[in-house]
C-alpha cells in the first residue's frame, strides 16, 4: 500500500519563476490498484511520480510504501522496489549492452544478489521465455546490442526489465506517448497482461481519455498540483469521455487543458 | 630482429594493463581519467622503493593498492565534491607529483642494483629460458584480461557498464553512480599502478618523469587494438585489442628506435597526432561525408 500525506513541492521559490507544482496531496493506493492520471499541462503528474520515486525531496508531507517511510530514502535505493517507465524508450535500457545483458542487471539488481552474483543457465532460459511472451522475437537476438532495436522494441524491454522482478509498485509515465500507434497499442496489452499476471501496483499517467477509463481499475485527474477527482470502480463504470470533461470542468472550475490530449483512441 | 619482438612483447604485456584500465576508465565508463600518468609513476615508485628494502612481491601488492587510492581520490573529487572529472584527475596528478618524491625518498629517481626483483627471483626458476621475462609479464597480464573480462559480467561489473552506457537509466535501475564510478576508477587505477610496479621491477629504477604522456600512449594503443581487431565488438574482443594494440605500438616504437626512420624526439608528437586523428575519424568521416553530398547536389 502507497500512502502519500500531504505532499507539497515548490520549485524556484523565491522568483519570478515560483511554481507550486504539488499542493498538499493526499492519496492512498491500494494493492493491486491500478490507477490511471489525467490532468492539465502542469497539472503535476510528472512531479508526483519524481516525488514518489525519489528524484527530489518533497517540502513537506510523508510518504509510506508498505507501512514504511520512505519520505528520505534516496532514488536508487528505492527504485529496488518501485519500477519506472518513461515516455521515451531510450531512457531505461543500455544501447551498447546485449538484451540478455541488459536482463541480467535488472533481474540482478532487483534480486537478492552479491555484488558478484552472475546470471546463470537457469536465468538465461527464464529471460527466453520472458522474451517469447513479448512475442517480438527477441527471444532469438538475446546477444544483439539494444541500440539497435526500435523504440516499441526496446520499451518492450524495458517493461520486461522493470517487471522481471515484481516491484511493488509500477510507474508508467506516458510509457506508449512516444510510441506509433500499432507499438503503442502492443506496449499497452503487454503492460495490461503483465500487470494482471503480477497483481502489481500500478500507477499510470496517460493523456489519452480512452485509455484513461478503459485501462485499470481506478482514475484520478489532477489540476495545480492536486487530486480534484478520484474515480473509482462503479463509478467509472458507463463513463464517457464527455462525462470525465464535464466532471474535471465543475473540479477545476476550468477546462481540461493538455495540448496533447487524444479525445479517442 | 628477435630481441625487438621480445622487447615489443614485454612491453606491451606490461604496458597492456595501462590501457586496460583506461579501457574501463574512458570507454565503460566514459571518462578521461588523466590520473593516469601520476598513478603509474606512483605504483613504479612504491615497487622500486619496496624492493630495495628488499621485498619485491609485497612491492608489486603495494603499488598496484597505492594506485588504487589515488583513483579513490580522483572518484571522491568527482563523486563528492563536485569537481568536473577531468580537473579531478589533473588535481589528483598534481598532488601525485609531491606523493611519488616522497615515496622515492625525496629523490627523483631510485635504482635497483643487487636487489632482488620479481623478474629475478622467476628467472632462478628457470622457467622460459631467455624468454623469463615476457612469460612473467604475459602472465600478470592474462589474469588481469581474463579477471576483467569476468569482473564486467557480474551484478557490480554490469552496473559500471550501465552507468556509462546510459546516465538515464541509472537511477531508475537502481544504480549508485557515486558507488559505480568510484569501484570503476579505484580498478582502472590499480591496473595502472600495477603496471607501473611491475614496469619499475623490470627496468630495475623508478624515475619521477617516468609516466609523461603514458595517457595518451595507452589511448592509442587502445585505438589500435580496436581498429586491428575487426568483426562484432565484445567485451573479450575490446579486452584483447588492449594487448595486441600495445604489442604493436611497441613493435613500431622499437622499430623506429632502432632503425631511427623517424628521430625518436619526434614519436611523443607522432603519438599525439594518431590519438588526435583516431579521436577525431568519426567526426571528420561525417564532415567529409557532408561536404561531398554538397558538392554533388550543388
Amino acid at each position: 500500500m502507497l500512502e502519500l500525506q500531504n505532499l507539497t513541492k515548490t520549485f524556484n521559490p523565491g522568483t519570478v519563476n515560483e511554481k507550486t507544482a504539488l499542493d498538499g496531496l493526499n492519496l492512498t493506493v491500494n494493492d493491486g490498484d491500478f490507477i490511471t492520471i489525467v490532468g492539465s499541462n502542469g497539472a503535476g503528474k510528472s512531479t508526483l511520480f519524481n516525488a514518489v520515486a525519489g528524484v527530489f525531496l518533497v517540502d513537506s508531507g510523508r510518504i509510506m510504501l508498505d507501512d514504511q517511510n520512505i519520505t528520505f530514502t534516496p532514488e536508487y535505493k528505492r527504485s529496488k522496489y518501485i519500477g519506472r517507465l518513461f515516455q521515451d524508450p531510450l531512457k531505461g535500457t543500455a544501447p551498447h549492452m546485449t538484451i540478455e545483458e541488459n536482463l541480467a542487471l535488472a533481474f540482478l539488481r532487483a534480486g537478492e544478489t552479491k555484488p558478484f552474483s552472475r546470471i546463470t543457465r537457469k536465468d538465461r532460459e527464464k529471460f527466453r521465455d520472458e522474451l517469447k511472451r513479448l512475442d517480438m522475437g527477441l527471444e532469438d537476438r538475446m546477444n544483439t546490442a539494444v541500440g539497435t532495436l526500435s523504440g516499441g522494441q526496446r520499451q518492450a524491454l524495458t517493461l520486461l526489465m522493470a517487471t522481471i522482478v515484481p516491484p511493488r509498485l509500477l510507474l508508467l509515465d506516458e510509457h506508449t506517448a512516444a510510441l506509433d500507434p500499432k507499438a503503442a497499442e502492443k506496449i499497452m496489452a503487454l503492460t495490461n497482461e503483465i500487470i494482471e499476471r503480477n497483481h502489481t501496483t500500478c500507477l499510470m499517467v496517460t493523456h489519452n481519455l480512452h485509455q484513461a477509463i478503459s485501462t485499470g481499475n481506478r482514475t484520478l485527474m489532477m489540476s495545480d498540483g492536486d487530486i480534484i477527482l478520484d474515480l473509482k470502480d462503479d463509478q467509472r463504470k458507463g463513463l464517457t469521455i464527455e462525462d470525465l470533461m464535464r466532471k474535471f470542468r465543475e473540479g477545476a472550475g476550468e477546462a481540461l487543458d493538455d495540448d496533447r490530449i487524444l479525445l479517442s483512441d | 630482429m628477435l630481441s625487438i619482438i621480445q622487447t615489443a612483447l614485454l612491453l606491451g604485456c606490461i604496458y597492456s594493463l595501462v590501457a586496460l584500465a583506461l579501457f574501463l576508465s574512458y570507454r565503460i565508463l566514459d571518462i578521461a581519467d588523466l590520473t593516469t600518468d601520476g598513478c603509474f609513476v606512483l605504483g613504479m615508485a612504491v615497487s622500486v622503493s619496496t624492493a630495495a628494502a628488499g621485498h619485491p612481491f609485497l612491492g608489486i601488492v603495494l603499488g598496484m593498492l597505492a594506485g588504487g587510492c589515488a583513483g579513490f581520490v580522483t572518484a571522491f573529487l568527482q563523486t563528492r565534491m563536485g569537481v568536473p572529472s577531468i580537473l579531478a584527475g589533473i588535481v589528483t596528478n598534481t598532488g601525485l607529483y609531491t606523493i611519488n618524491l616522497m615515496a622515492m625518498g625525496w629523490s627523483s629517481n631510485v635504482s635497483l642494483l643487487k636487489q632482488e626483483t620479481i623478474f629475478t627471483i622467476f628467472r632462478e626458476t628457470g622457467i622460459g629460458g631467455s624468454w623469463y621475462q615476457i612469460i612473467l609479464a604475459g602472465i600478470v597480464a592474462a589474469v588481469c584480461m581474463l579477471a576483467m573480462r569476468w569482473f564486467l559480467t557480474t551484478r557490480l561489473g554490469l552496473s559500471i557498464r550501465a552507468t556509462g552506457d546510459n546516465r538515464d537509466m541509472v537511477s531508475a535501475s537502481s544504480i549508485n553512480p557515486r558507488f559505480t564510478i568510484t569501484v570503476g576508477l579505484i580498478i582502472a587505477n590499480c591496473l595502472t599502478g600495477l603496471s607501473g610496479a611491475i614496469a619499475g621491477q623490470m627496468q630495475k629504477s623508478a624515475d619521477i618523469n617516468a609516466g609523461t604522456s603514458i595517457v595518451v600512449i595507452g589511448l592509442a594503443c587502445l585505438i589500435i587494438g580496436e581498429t586491428v581487431i575487426q568483426g562484432r565488438k565484445s567485451i573479450g574482443r575490446n579486452i584483447l585489442a588492449c594487448l595486441v594494440g600495445n604489442v604493436i605500438y611497441r613493435l613500431i616504437y622499437a622499430i623506429v628506435l632502432q632503425t631511427r626512420i623517424i628521430p625518436i624526439e619526434c614519436l611523443k608528437l607522432m603519438t599525439a597526432v594518431i590519438v588526435a586523428l583516431a579521436i577525431a575519424a568519426p567526426s571528420l568521416k561525417q564532415s567529409l561525408s557532408d561536404y561531398n553530398r554538397e558538392r554533388r547536389e550543388a
